[in-house]
This record gives structure tokens, sequence and C-alpha cells, in this order.
């Protein structure tokens, strides 16, 4: 049964006068918004001290003599910054565009301070009220400079960590096909262990830089629904023109994207940590990178056993995957940017669990044409083998 | 680095910043204050150049505070403060024994000064000022001090120095602390000579002093005098600027670095004589070292005969202080500071500029000063200003 609704309730359509309507409200927002400005809205009584604030976003020594800063004022109000003391001594600096930091402005203090390589110094910066804002030095190391050389290694670096291994997990592919079908759901659950796993860490290291963000850009939040977002762009993209069921090739690609930009995180973190003057970490961390990074590899062949997709599409899936971590060690040494970073590896989150979905619904599947339970000792088997073998391997690359 | 930066010189701006809206001078209209204001004295030239050097400021030293203070703006004047003393007034009227009766008004408030380049405090101050008027006087004067209180918290003034109990301002003993919109006379003896401190007794201590409630108390002895000399009063005092029980700006006279810009302008051979007083908080020690010379000191001023002679270094603990004697021997530039070199490079470090009399009028317009300066500077004593009265 309908109900007959009346014209008067029907919906018109959006005549001028409706979008008149429309404003009103923004009107009188408007005005209410203009009466506290100029009166103060009859708060007066409500206003306390100033409040000063800032984000310290980076510091770098770019020549020897010399550390420089980016400040971002992420309080309510501007904040002015006269002096700055290194390592309880007042030092000469210069302040671009200005020593008074409008609110979400910014400044780059450069400070005529003799550094000291292999130490570690502290900076401290004082406001006009007197508040202090401190930032460290942990080890002093000249901020690498672009240089055809180190461009060239830092490439080789990406290389190492990215590349190599999953080329190297992806050369199981032969074996995988030789396997049984109980036996292939043992290696695509063991797939979705170690996404899972990604998925974590993707997440941990993105909390890591939003953490570090000046508080208006909401970092956790940001983190969250970004990689929801991603998740549903990435659901519905896979759904287009398909009734629900994803090809291998497809799932496979899209594994390829999920661990691409969680190796993009891995190469940014490389690089900043090689900019940060934490090269000594370097050779141990290339060595457990890529030890941690040949089961992606394996990952991404899993799909696709029962399809060859041909050595054109391995070689690209290849570079989808391991490609970033080259890229994130180029961006991470020389121009790093927390809030790019955070925002690639928020997507990263969003695309690894939407792999995991997918394989997951296709060991769901495969495990049902067996003729057995979806939680099996085999299915399970692989997931936890999945999730400790990066578990392990990662102990290399932890610290 | 492969080679020194330039044009950098050319870029420094001196960072004025426009906070005079925010000062609040909540009750300094009431202040009396002692010393005509000097005018704001222009930056003084550099010597050499320093073009090619990064981060150098006028003194040709990169590691100090940036910029210069407003002491217009601020009320007083770290540099006058050193010759600057408040002798009160002779009613004319003497104690049973004869002795002259010398009254002084001090009057506590709330005041925002500027301590560093750009850095504001929230100071109690004496008079209007940080460290407050410069009492001296003569031993034996009976001293009538008018107090009131203008400012937001209770307040007192405790002298080192004989005198009765109920003169003691400590809270609760006697009339104790001094409310807001309340006042007191205190009345005692000058008793020893020496150079002593006044500061506030009330409640937090350690608040009320490093706020700024402190100042010079010098008496003079009656009989024999010390010799001639050039007189400066330095107070090594600091701020914790974000009140975390640390201090971040350190001084001689309040204002940090500010005898790096302005060297303090003596003459060759001349005897200079300096009252010396740690009011430091937080830090169980202070110190004073002077570049190329050696000085007699005596230990509280109490003595006319050195306690440390022919030494270049002095600790003071905590409201420590005395008498350091020095000659200059040679021309040139000489540096002092605290030998706590966290002290020195966080404002607590000058220069005194030793001169030949025929240069001595171009030392003290570098420095911003005038002839006044240099009278006062030679007439501390309070014998002999009452004898010229």
């Amino acid at each position: 049964m309908t109900t007959q609704t009346t014209p008067n309730n029907a919906p018109t359509g959006l005549s001028g006068a409706a979008w008149i309507l429309a404003l009103v409200p923004f009107i009188l927002l408007g005005v209410i918004l203009t009466w506290i400005v100029i009166s103060g809205g009859g708060l007066t009584e409500l206003s306390g001290p100033p409040v000063e604030q800032v984000a310290i976003e980076r510091v770098t020594l770019p020549e020897p003599g010399v550390i420089r800063v980016e400040i971002v004022n992420d309080g309510p109000q501007t904040v002015t910054i006269p002096q700055v003391f290194v390592d309880d001594a007042y030092f000469g600096f210069d302040a671009e565009p200005s020593t008074t930091i409008p609110r979400l402005g910014r400044a780059i203090y450069t400070i005529y301070y003799p550094w000291v390589a292999e130490e570690a110094h502290t900076i401290v910066f004082l406001s006009s009220l007197g508040a202090t804002f401190e930032t460290a030095v942990a080890v002093a190391v000249e901020t690498p400079q672009l240089s055809t050389n180190l461009f060239l290694q830092f490439g080789l670096v990406g290389l190492y960590v990215g590349i190599v291994p999953v080329g190297l997990g992806m050369l199981w592919y032969p074996f995988m096909r030789r396997l049984s079908r109980s036996a292939m759901n043992f290696i695509l659950a063991l797939t979705v262990g170690l996404l899972v796993y990604l998925a974590i860490g993707t997440w941990l290291d993105a909390n890591e830089f939003a953490l570090g963000l000046p508080a208006f850009w909401q970092g956790v939040p940001l983190v969250i629904i970004i990689a929801v977002i991603s998740l549903g762009v990435l659901l519905a993209v896979g759904n287009i023109g398909r009734k629900g069921e994803s090809t291998p090739l497809g799932i496979a690609y899209r594994i390829s994207l999920g661990i691409g930009l969680h190796n993009l995180g891995e190469g940014l973190a490389i690089g900043a940590a090689f900019a940060s003057g934490q090269g000594a970490l370097g050779t141990f961390l290339i060595l457990g990178f890529t030890l941690h990074n040949v089961t992606e590899g394996v990952g991404i062949a899993s799909p696709i056993v029962r399809q060859n997709p041909g050595l054109r599409h391995f070689a690209l899936l290849l570079l989808i995957a391991g490609g970033p971590a080259i890229l994130g060690t180029w961006i991470g040494g020389f121009a790093f940017d927390p809030v790019s970073a955070t925002i690639f590896l928020a997507i990263g989150v969003g695309a690894i669990l939407q792999v995991v979905w997918e394989v997951g619904k296709l060991v769901a599947r495969d495990t049902e044409k067996l003729g057995k339970p979806l939680v099996n000792w085999v299915n399970l088997g692989g997931f936890v083998v999945g999730i400790a073998l990066m578990y392990f391997t990662a102990f290399m690359v932890k610290f | 680095m492969t080679e020194p930066r330039r044009s950098n010189w050319t870029r420094r701006k001196f960072l004025g910043v426009g906070l005079g809206g925010t000062a609040s001078f909540l009750g300094v209209s009431l202040f009396n204050r002692s010393a005509p204001l000097q005018q704001e004295p222009p930056l003084p030239t550099p010597t050499h150049d320093m073009g090619d050097m990064p981060g150098m400021t006028h003194s040709g030293m990169s590691g100090m505070l940036v910029g210069a203070v407003d002491h217009e703006r601020n009320g007083f004047d770290p540099m006058q403060m050193l010759v600057d003393w408040d002798y009160g007034t002779l009613t004319g009227e003497t104690t049973e024994d004869g002795r002259p009766i010398r009254e002084y008004n001090i009057s506590a408030g709330d005041i925002e000064i500027e301590i560093a380049p750009g850095v504001f405090f929230p100071a109690w101050a004496f008079n209007g000022r940080v460290p407050g008027p410069s009492i001296r006087c003569v031993e034996g004067d009976r001293l009538r001090i008018n107090f009131s209180n203008f400012g937001s918290h209770p307040h007192t003034l405790h002298f080192h120095g004989f005198h009765p109990a109920e003169m003691d301002g400590v809270d609760g003993e006697y009339r104790g602390e001094i409310n807001p919109g309340e006042s007191f006379v205190y009345e005692f003896d000058a008793d020893p000579f020496g150079c002593h401190l006044y500061h506030c007794h009330a409640l937090p201590l350690r608040r009320h002093i490093h706020k700024g409630m402190y100042g010079a108390f010098v008496i003079d002895p009656l009989g024999e005098q010390r010799p001639p000399a050039r007189e400066l009063m330095m107070i090594m005092n600091a701020f914790d600027t974000n009140f975390d029980a640390a201090n971040e700006i350190y001084a001689v006279n309040t204002v940090g670095h500010e005898f790096m810009r302005r060297p303090i302008p003596i003459k060759v051979g001349e005897l200079v004589r300096i009252y010396l007083i740690n009011i430091v908080e937080f830090d169980l020690i202070n110190s004073f070292h002077l570049h190329a010379h050696f000085f007699d000191y005596y230990d509280t001023g109490t003595t006319l005969t050195p306690t440390l002679r022919t030494v270049d270094t002095i600790m003071q603990a905590q409201g420590q202080r005395g008498i350091i004697e020095f000659r200059p021997r040679y021309p040139g530039r000489y540096m002092f500071h605290a030998h706590v070199s966290e002290f020195a490079e966080l404002g607590w470090m000058g220069f005194f500029n030793a001169v030949n009399e025929a240069d001595y009028p171009a030392a003290l317009a570098e420095a911003g000063l005038d002839e006044q300066w240099d009278v006062k500077a030679m007439n501390g004593s309070a014998v002999r200003v009452s004898e010229d009265s």
C-alpha cells in the first residue's frame, strides 16, 4: 500500500527562492561571528592569559656552524620567538620570514651554532612571554645534500629493500604452481597473515608521524579517516564492471599496490634515518629489511598460481610493490615531509586492508571447494606462519 | 662548509619587538623614580668589519642574545643602575644622640619588564625597577623607610644588617607581611658598614625573590673612608621565564648581555670599585671573573682591608655579596662574567672598555652615556653626597 502524498509535501525542485532559503543560516552565522569578533560576544570575562604553542617540524644541519629548524605555530594565537639557545647558550640566528609567527604560520630559524659532529645538542626557543619550546639533535651529522652520488646510493638502498626481496619472493612462483590445492590454501592464508602484520605495522608507522604533526592536522584521526576512505574507494573500484568477483590478477595488482605503499613508508624511514645521522644503522637495517620483505613476493604471486599472466605482468607487479622503497628513500633522505608521509602511509593501511579482504575471500572460496571449514588447521597454520615470519624477521629492523 | 658564508651580516636584522601594547604598568605611576631616564642610546658601531662571519652581532660575537632592549619602555637602564644610588632624603631631624635621619620611599608593584631583547617577564618590583633602588647611606644613620604595597600580593622589606626583630620584615612576626593597599614604616640604624642587600621576605620566599623583589643596600663607613674610585653597583640576577625552577636569562642588573652590546667605560690606571651582590635563585652558586686583571675582594664589604688579595675569580652563594677593587692596566676591552659558563652564555657576560683619559668621552658616547654618568660614577659615596648637600 502506498501513501498518497499531497502536492504541498512533495519536493518541488530547487527554484531561485529555495536557494535564498539555503543561504539564510549562512547569513545569520556571518552576523553572529561578526558580532562576536567586534564586541567580544559578552565573553570578555572569559579571556585568559595568552596560550603559546608551536610544533617543531624539522631540524637539519645543512653545513658546519649552521642549524636550521622549521617551526609551525599550531596554537590559538600569534607567537613571537625572539631568542634561541643551544645547549644553554644564546646564539645569533636569522628567522624567515619573521620571529613573529601567526597561527598556522611557519618560520625557518637559521641558527649560527658550531655544532659538533656525532654529538648531541638541545635547541630551545624562548618566546616573548618566556615560554620555552625544546627540540634535540640526537646525533649531529651534516644533513645529506642532493648530489648525484648520494642520489644513486639512496636509490641502491631502495633497490635492496624493495625490488630485490620482492623479486626473490616471486621466484617461488614456479614452485607454488606445483603445490596441491590444500598446500596452496596454506600459502594464501600465509599471505593473509603477512598482510595483517603489514596493516598493523603501517598503521603504527603512520601514527608515529601523525603524532609529530602540528595539532591542527589532527594526525591520529586523520590516519583512520584516510585509511577507511582508501579502503572504501578500492573496494568500490574493485566492484566496477564485475559482479563482486575479482580476477586473480586484479587481486595481485592490489596486493602490489598495498605492499608498495607500505614499502614507501619503509623507504621514508630509512632515508630519514640516514638524514638524521643514524646512518650507522644503515647496513644492518638494509639487511633486515631485505630478509623481512622476501615474504611480500610470495604474497603477490600467490593469487595467480593457476593463471600465469606472463613475464610483463610480473615485472609490473614487482615495480609497483618494490619501486616505492626507492622513491621513499629519496624523499626521506632529501625532502622529508611528515604530512605527506602520514597521508601515504594511511592510504597504505586502507590498501592493505582491502587486499586482506580479497585474499581472505579467495581462501574462503578455495576452502569451500575442498569441503572444509574456513578455520581449519591448514589455514590457521598458514596465517600464523605468515605473521610469525614477518614478526621474527622484523627483529632485525626494530630499534 | 668549505668557505665562510658571506652577506649574512647585511641581512641581519635587529629585532625590535612591538609588544608595547601588552606591557601592563599596573600601579607604576605611583612609584617614585629617583633617576631621570636616560635617552635611548644609539647602537654601538662595530669596531672592525665582521662581514664575512655568520651570525655575528655588533660586539663581534655570535654567541649572545640577538637585538636590543627598549630601556625607555622598561623605565630603567642597567647602565644607569651601575651608578644610580638612592641616598634618600635627610629630613633635618636627628636622633636623641644626634645622628641624622634619612628617609626613603619604596613601593612594591606588578610590572612587565623586558629582560632580554623581545622577552618579557611579569615581575614584582620595588619602585618600578628590577633590581629595586640601590639604597646608600652612612654608617650610624637612622633610616626611615616608608613602604607601600601597590602590588597584587603581600610583600615585606627585609634588610640585611643589624636591626630590632620587629623591623625584620618576616612573615608572621610582628607586623609581618604588608597586604596590598597597605603601608608600613621600617625604622632602624644603618649598621654595620658594608655591601648588603634587601629583599622581600613574604612567602613563598623563592617566588618573591626571583620575581624581582631585591636591591642593593650599601652602608659607607663613618670614620675612615675607602679611597675615591669609580664605583659600580652590580646585582647578579636571573629569571625563570617559564617557571620550571630553572633560569632562562642570567644578567647583571637584569638585562642579559647588555654590557656586551654597551661595554662599561673605565679609565686606564684608575681605581674601579664594584659592589657585587648575588641574588640568583635556583642555582647554588654564582661567580665573578675578570679577564686580564687581578683584583682585591672584601667579602660582605664589612672590612677596610681585603679578605682576598690578587684574585681574578670569586664565588658567591645565594645572598652573598662583596666589594671588588681593581685598576685597569692596559687599554682595551676586557670581559667580565660568571665563570659558570652556562650563566655567562645565558646572559651574564659583559665587557669593560678601558681607555686612556683622552679617549674617555668617545667611550662614554659609544655606550650611549653622557658626562653626568661619569660624575655619578666618581661620586658614589653617601658621605661625599652628604657633605656636598
